[in-house]
């Protein structure tokens, strides 16, 4: 058998944070988490699934990476932004693609989810898909 | 009778010029343009692929017809560039949309006529009243050999329809297919780039197939090209969906709206459904289309369309192809090769 490197159970149980941004919010004091949560700070476990994946997001910050990991090496320089959901101020570090220039980042903070390959392990292992965020067309 | 609900189209944000091919080729910019009328072509990004383009146009297909996800009975794929050999781009798509875990997915493959066959099954299944909402998904991200034919054409995109009983905005009044055993465009097993037959992709492949569909159409419906508003052809190149328009008989302002090959490319799956989608962003209520897709190998499907006045309240649920085609990012060769990955290292 060749050897993988993604564990494919723990990608597989979270496959819903990472292709609609599942997230959970507390039915006592409505604090939002993403990645979800089982249980709150405030000690209440009734937690309920929320989605995240139809919102408005603006770009908080960013930076731009050329020294990355080895999953991201074909594809270095690469932008890593802090991305807040309005309507439950929640907030996702996340790599921001289809950046034509930095200056693209600086005129408009609007970005949009879109759905991208994470990782591929290898030649043989499986395909990570999830979302990733981009500069929306504002027209 | 049935027909469309919403329909969403994703195209990537890189182009590539002819020009720019042409150079690092060694190609007469002016000769390839002449022979393709293609100006640029989209290319995925590193971490795009036929799966990720389908996500995104279905989402957009199902903001359109406004439907819950989970009132979905199947998703259906057509596509001739799986990400994976064996495991299936459909699957995907019911979580990433949001869909039922009882229903059906599945992915198919006739080179660029898949989903339109995929969409007439979805017609058949919601006619004979055994699915109300059916997911349809045209996606490529082909390869063609470096500096061959189809490294100017071949390109990447995807267009999804949700094909419904109820709540239409464009109804498929009927349609017709016309197949054949024509080899003229094949991909063997391991090979990483498909072949063809040259001039034999033209005669016999593509313009008997297409003529032949179409006019065994108009002729069961008892229809003239008078009769239609717009006609949209599988679109390899600019060149054949004019020449084909014009043996059936149609003028040049009805092809124009449905073509849009010369600045995105071929699109293989989703090439004559992109311009459709094109044609459903722009067209008046009441207007007939004329749909001819083409696979090589080979076949074609036609269906006549009529817009519904409930068109034009869903042009504003998502982003129009034309938004997407405005909004661009151009790539020299060297970028191109990464993207495409056509950089191998040797160890």
């Amino acid at each position: 058998m060749p050897a993988y490197t993604v564990p494919v159970p723990r990608y597989w149980r979270r496959i819903g944070t990472y292709y609609r941004l599942e997230a959970s919010r507390c039915r006592n004091c409505g604090r939002v988490y993403y990645p979800p949560r089982m249980r709150c700070v405030c000690g209440c476990k009734d937690m309920e699934k929320i989605r995240l994946l139809g919102g408005k997001f603006q770009l908080i910050d960013f930076t731009v990476l050329h020294s990355v990991s080895e999953d991201f090496e074909k594809q270095k320089p690469i932008f890593v932004g802090i991305v807040e959901e309005s309507s439950t101020n929640v907030r996702i570090i996340t790599q921001i693609v289809d950046v034509a220039d930095v200056s693209d980042l600086e005129k408009s903070r609007e970005v949009e989810p879109v759905f991208r390959v994470v990782k591929r392990d290898g030649n043989v292992g499986i395909i990570c898909y999830g979302t990733k965020f981009r500069p929306k067309i504002v027209g | 009778m049935a027909g469309i609900s919403g329909w969403g189209c994703y195209i990537p944000r890189y182009r590539i010029t002819t020009r720019e091919i042409a150079r690092v080729w060694g190609d007469d910019p002016l000769r390839i343009r002449d022979l393709y009328l293609i100006e640029e072509k989209t290319v995925e990004s590193y971490d795009e692929d036929a799966t990720t383009m389908a996500v995104e146009a279905a989402r957009r297909a199902i903001a359109r017809s406004a439907i819950d996800p989970e009132d979905l009975d199947a998703i259906l794929v057509g596509t001739e560039s799986k990400p994976y050999a064996v495991k299936p781009i459909a699957s995907i798509l019911i979580d990433a949309v949001g869909a039922r875990y009882n229903i059906q997915a599945v992915d198919s493959e006739f080179a660029c006529k898949a989903a339109s066959d995929m969409m007439i099954l979805a017609l058949m299944s919601v006619i004979n009243g055994r699915y109300r909402n059916v997911l349809v998904v045209a996606t490529d991200a082909s390869q063609g050999e470096p500096g061959e034919h189809l490294d100017y054409s071949a390109s990447a995109g995807s267009a999804a329809f949700v094909i419904s009983r109820d709540n239409t905005c464009v109804e498929v009044e009927d349609f017709y297919s016309y197949c054949s055993d024509t080899p003229d465009f094949w991909r063997r097993e391991c090979c990483p780039y498909p072949a063809h037959g040259e001039g034999f992709t033209g005669e016999p492949a593509y313009f008997r197939h297409i003529v032949s569909a179409a006019r065994g159409l108009m002729e069961k419906m008892g229809l003239r090209p008078d009769d239609f508003d717009y006609v949209v052809l599988h679109q390899p190149n600019a060149r054949f969906p004019v020449r084909a328009a014009s043996m059936l008989g149609f003028p040049i302002d009805k092809v124009k709206p449905g073509l849009v090959v010369d600045r995105i490319g071929n699109t293989y799956n989703a090439s004559a459904l992109l311009g459709l989608v094109n044609v459903l962003d722009q067209a008046r209520p009441g207007s007939r289309i004329l749909l001819v897709t083409y696979g090589s190998g080979a076949g074609s499907n036609a269906m006549s369309m009529i817009v519904k006045d409930s068109v034009e309240e869903r042009r504003g649920r998502a982003e129009r192809l034309q938004d997407m085609l405005e909004t661009k990012i151009y790539v020299d060769y060297s970028l191109y090769s990464r993207f495409r990955k056509l950089i191998k290292m040797l160890q």
